[in-house]
């Protein structure tokens, strides 16, 4: 290994600060951007406030024209409703879009590095012909698609929903990082082919650990597109063995009179874990990987 | 470069695979037509229920249901395939689909009438006529309803409860401060018109209503009231013309009933027009009786808080709409669905469903000292009445023509087209 | 032979188990949907063959592009897309730019600004259906409301009770739930850049603008491209939000993957299938010229 990529391995943190910056311009500058910051934190949160505040509400108190109101009466009964309807799922949903998440990512990975550094002729029409597949109307294709999973004999439930999010999640991890590897400087890559690396030995060594940031970004991704996924989930999976999904549709929108308390706690309640899948991604948001590996 | 040869031939290849799949794949035409008959035995073992009653009274009525059941069919297991969401989502594509693709359940709810035509067409359900007179259902249920529920000679579904389309609801203190009695009756609408005026000028929304199918509701009770039973029964088979002069000023009315709703109504949903009854906010609003179980959630009571009374100028005329079950063809379990359509169809049944829905039983041999007030009158209305079915729950018209009249009624009210348009977009939709 | 084997041999390995689900799962079903939307299945009792069907060629293509309710569909769609991108790429811009410097809580931000993502709208659709709600003045409710609440009243106005704009309004919740997404793709982006190459432009003596623009920003736009490219296909599948805020059957805010919904649930397969088709070659008229643009920019490397 040269010594460009042993430095790979330096600051894990935010990215390193500028050295060049005026001390008053500094105290300005920065006052105004935690005040747009904290701006667009509030906005953001005004739909949120108004989920928050109706799931707290018993009915009759929760409807259109008192959403701004706090409630008249606090009231727990909606979570254990919804804790009821969807706690049977919420295991089932890791256990399908955990995989899902990473068996796409590493795909979406090795297509990109491919695609990126490949220089064959048709290698641009390979990356357009996957692309596409980003594009397809699902409901176009969902009795065929239904004929073919039904057909293959693919289990209902959480089999069937690992394997369709994996296929049709290919499509955009590949996007991403081919995207992500075009910025990596050619160099890096070079270093390696000049020491000998086959391509396989150069994606897992030196490729892999800088793909960090990109890998957060398609995970987050795929862990919410596949947590938050309905369509597929109501065609091959039932309320038994399905996620999530289908629980909080059944509770908010199974009955004529919905039940406006119930069904925020459930949202809100079936948006906590991708919200911990965020937190907790949010730490390889790092800088600086490539630090060291520009020459000159 | 050979590199670049290889992959263009790798692209060519999947491409040739593709295809391939699509000739193998694409002739499948769905619905085996392997089944034993509506009558015959089969798998009782277990019976797969679709429906959408997946939350409140709707599943607690499912839940009763399934009690009786298991009393009455021990031997065979409820398979619970509740998707909530009904008409306009993806549990009725999700449906769809499966019967098209060959795998359909055991049986499934859909609303009694026309809506069922598609699948009738598409020679997905079994006729069930038989199990009428097995089940001795002809004459447990009233003979119009029979009558509504047959399509050439043949009869599709088994109604599990009934809903009546052409209720009023109104708010006792917004009428009395605007100066109108609460037990007021109309025999038209023009003596309605009246009192909507005076609401309205109390500074009240004097008709609230909600989103496009609550305004097609409002449609077809206005058309209910302005042609009579039978004129408004020959829209739907022919013997009215749609570009008549009684459909023009009916459809005027129409119009005038818009102009006292709220302008916000696009963006609400049912629950929440009749919010703004139970809130104070408007005077009148017109609604199914699904609509009591939202007053009595609120603590209302009838009488004091709110009268209920039919559309004006419906009197005596009992707009229905029903939920029915079906046996589809090539049902895995024909048996335990045959059992699943007599627990249905029977008194026990029908009377532990409804009792917890809220809604009234299709026999008219229940007793109806067990019911809630409202009920009981309702009962009694459906005993009496001449029965109508309704438009916007796929009583009187196939899907399609019930959302070519909903895109037409839209493009009405939000002021996209005129009234000659909308009497002509009607016509047409109706006569597809 | 070897040489040219161990060169190609291992990336075909690597990507030809996409290649081939993409065949089975993406090509494969599309043709079949192609044969669908050239026939004249537009009845239940044709669906299952019961009644006798026919190929027609293009005739659905015309009959469809030729209708006003279509192409008014179409024209929301247009509208829709733009405002969406707009709106999420320039505040997923802006907030990555906000924080790729140091600042205090830049996890707080950043997980605030990600979470509508996290929220589906199968539930809570029904919250931007009460924000969006077109009431103003003394009946206002929503957002109109709360402009009132703080003074702005005079932002009050229908939202998407509209019938030519309104369905800019429904972009508003879509931009508010993928704009932190965009945030983060830029912000990895940022991230990416090693350091060296920004010291050595201000060792240079470039000012920060001129920073951004010869150095940040090319490196940045294949991840933009992303970020459109992500953008764009989520408006193209605009279904959830719309049928939760404003149902299918409201005419202001028809787009095509509705009427596609909408034909399928009347048993006219054929149309629905038109529809996906002309979705689809939108796309690939938007997606050649990116093609082309690729192989420029590749033979300059």
């Amino acid at each position: 290994m040269t010594a460009a990529a042993a430095d790979l391995t330096t600051p894990i943190g935010k990215a390193a600060p500028s050295a060049t910056r005026t001390r008053s311009r500094f105290g300005l500058a920065r006052t105004l951007r935690y005040a747009v910051l904290l701006l667009f934190l509030l906005i953001v949160l005004i739909p949120v406030y108004v989920l928050v505040v109706t799931s707290f509400k018993g009915p009759g108190d929760a409807s259109p024209a008192r959403a701004w109101n706090l409630p008249q009466e606090w009231t727990f009964d909606n979570w254990t409703a919804a804790w009821d309807a969807l706690s049977p799922a919420l295991w089932r949903t890791f256990q399908m879009v955990v995989p899902a998440a990473i068996i796409s990512s590493v795909l979406g990975s090795m297509n990109g590095f491919v695609l990126s550094r490949w220089r064959f002729r048709g290698a641009d029409l390979v990356f357009t012909l996957i692309l596409f597949g980003m594009f397809i109307p699902y409901q176009a294709v969902m009795i065929p698609l239904l004929q073919l999973m039904l057909g293959a004999g693919v289990p209902s439930g959480i089999p069937s929903l690992i394997l369709l999010h994996v296929i049709y999640g290919i499509p955009i991890t590949t996007l991403i990082f081919r995207n992500y590897y075009q910025t990596v400087p050619h160099e890096l890559i070079e270093a390696g082919r000049v020491d000998g690396a086959g391509m396989l030995r150069t994606y897992a060594s030196i490729v892999l650990p800088i793909s960090i940031p990109s890998f957060v970004v398609v995970l987050i991704w795929q862990f919410t597109s596949a947590w938050n996924d309905f369509l597929f989930a109501v065609f091959f999976s039932s309320s038994q063995n399905g996620p999530v999904t289908l629980a909080l549709n059944n509770l908010a929108n199974g009955a004529l009179l919905t039940n406006y308390g119930q069904s925020m706690a459930g949202a809100l309640l079936a948006s906590f874990p991708t919200l911990l899948v965020y937190v907790l991604l949010g730490k390889y948001f790092i800088g600086g990987l490539m630090s060291g590996s520009v020459k000159g | 470069m050979r590199t670049g040869r290889k992959m263009s031939a790798v692209a060519a290849g999947v491409a040739a695979l593709s295809l391939v799949l699509a000739a193998c794949s694409s002739d499948d035409d769905g619905s085996k037509n392997d089944s034993t008959g509506g009558t015959g035995g089969g798998d009782a073992s277990e019976v797969e229920v679709f429906t959408w009653w997946a939350s409140g009274s709707e599943k607690l009525g499912l839940d009763a249901l399934v009690k009786v059941f298991d009393e009455q069919h021990p031997d065979t297991k409820f398979v619970n395939g509740a998707v909530a969401g009904g008409a306009g989502s993806a549990a009725k594509d999700l449906l769809q689909s499966r019967l098209q693709a060959g795998d359909p359940p055991d049986t499934f709810q859909a609303h009694a009438g026309a809506e069922l035509s598609d699948y009738i067409d598409a020679g997905q359900v079994e006729d069930v006529s038989a199990l009428y007179d097995e089940f001795g259902l002809r004459d447990a249920f009233p003979k119009d309803l029979v009558d509504r529920l047959t399509v050439d000679g043949k009869i599709y579904s088994i109604p599990s409860n009934i809903h009546r389309a052409n209720v009023t609801w109104a708010n006792v203190s917004v009428l009395e401060d605007a100066g109108v009695d609460p037990k007021a009756t109309y025999s038209s609408l023009d003596d309605w018109f009246a009192d909507l005026d005076k609401v309205k000028a109390s500074g009240k929304t004097a008709l609230s209503v909600a989103t496009t199918w609550t305004q097609v509701q409002l449609l077809e009770t206005t058309l209910l009231a302005d042609l009579g039973a039978d004129g408004y029964s020959g829209l739907w088979d022919g013997s009215t013309d749609w570009k008549g002069a009684d459909v023009t000023a009916a459809l005027e009315d129409f119009q005038k009933l818009m102009s006292y709703t709220n302008t916000d109504r696009d963006g609400l949903d049912w629950p929440d027009a009749t919010q703004q009854i139970i809130d104070g906010q408007a005077g009148y609003n017109v609604m199914g009786d699904w609509a009591v179980a939202a007053f009595e959630e609120a603590g209302k009571k009838a009488g004091t808080d709110f009268v209920y009374l039919p559309v004006p100028g419906t009197d005596g005329v009992f707009d229905f709409l029903a939920d029915s079950f079906t046996l589809p063809v090539g049902a895995p379990h024909p048996g335990g669905a045959k059992n699943w359509l007599e627990t249905v169809g029977s008194l026990d049944g029908q009377v532990a469903f409804n009792k917890a829905k809220g809604s009234i039983p299709a026999r008219t041999d229940a007793d109806a000292s067990e019911f809630s007030e409202y009920q009981q009158s309702a009962i009694t209305s459906f005993g009496e009445d001449t029965i109508v079915s309704s438009l916007a729950h796929g009583a009187a018209v196939p899907i399609a023509t019930l959302n070519a009249i909903s895109d037409a009624t839209s493009k009405f009210t939000t002021g996209a087209s005129d009234l000659a348009t909308f009497q002509s977009d009607l016509a047409t939709a109706a006569g597809s | 032979m070897p040489r040219s084997l161990r060169r190609w041999g291992p990336p075909l390995l690597l990507i030809s188990p996409s290649l081939l689900l993409m065949a089975v799962f993406v090509y494969g079903l599309l043709a079949v949907n192609t044969k669908t939307a050239m026939t004249d299945v537009h009845t239940a009792a044709q669906t299952t063959g019961r009644k006798p069907s026919s190929f027609v060629g293009l005739t659905n293509f015309g009959d469809l592009l030729s209708s006003p309710d279509f192409q008014h569909s179409l024209r929301n769609l247009v509208v829709y897309t733009v405002v969406f991108l707009a709106g999420t790429m320039l505040f997923g811009f802006l907030w990555a730019w906000l924080l790729d410097r140091p600042v205090r809580f830049e996890g707080l931000f950043r997980s605030i600004y990600l979470f509508p993502m996290a929220v589906s709208f199968v539930a809570s659709g029904v919250v931007w259906r009460w924000l969006l709600n077109s009431n103003q003045g003394e009946t206002a409710s929503g957002l109109n409301r709360l402009f009132q609440m703080v003074g702005l009243g005079f932002l009050q106005n229908n939202w998407w009770n509209n019938v030519n704009w309104g369905i800019a309004a429904i972009a508003i919740p879509a931009i508010w739930q993928l704009s932190g997404y965009v945030m983060a793709l830029f912000l990895a982006g940022f991230r990416g850049i090693p350091e060296e190459l920004r010291e050595a432009a201000r060792v240079d003596g470039a000012s920060e603008w001129k920073l951004y623009r010869h150095v940040l920003f090319p490196q940045l736009s294949p991840v933009a491209l992303s970020a459109v490219i992500i953008v764009g296909h989520m408006s193209l599948k605009a279904f959830d939000l719309i049928m939760s805020i404003s149902k299918p059957a409201n005419y202001q805010t028809k787009v095509p993957a509705i009427d596609m919904y909408v034909f399928k649930s009347s048993f006219d397969y054929a149309n629905s299938a038109a529809v996906g088709v002309v979705l689809l070659v939108i796309v690939a008229v938007l997606i050649v010229p990116y093609l082309v643009h690729l192989n420029r920019t590749e033979k300059h490397r």
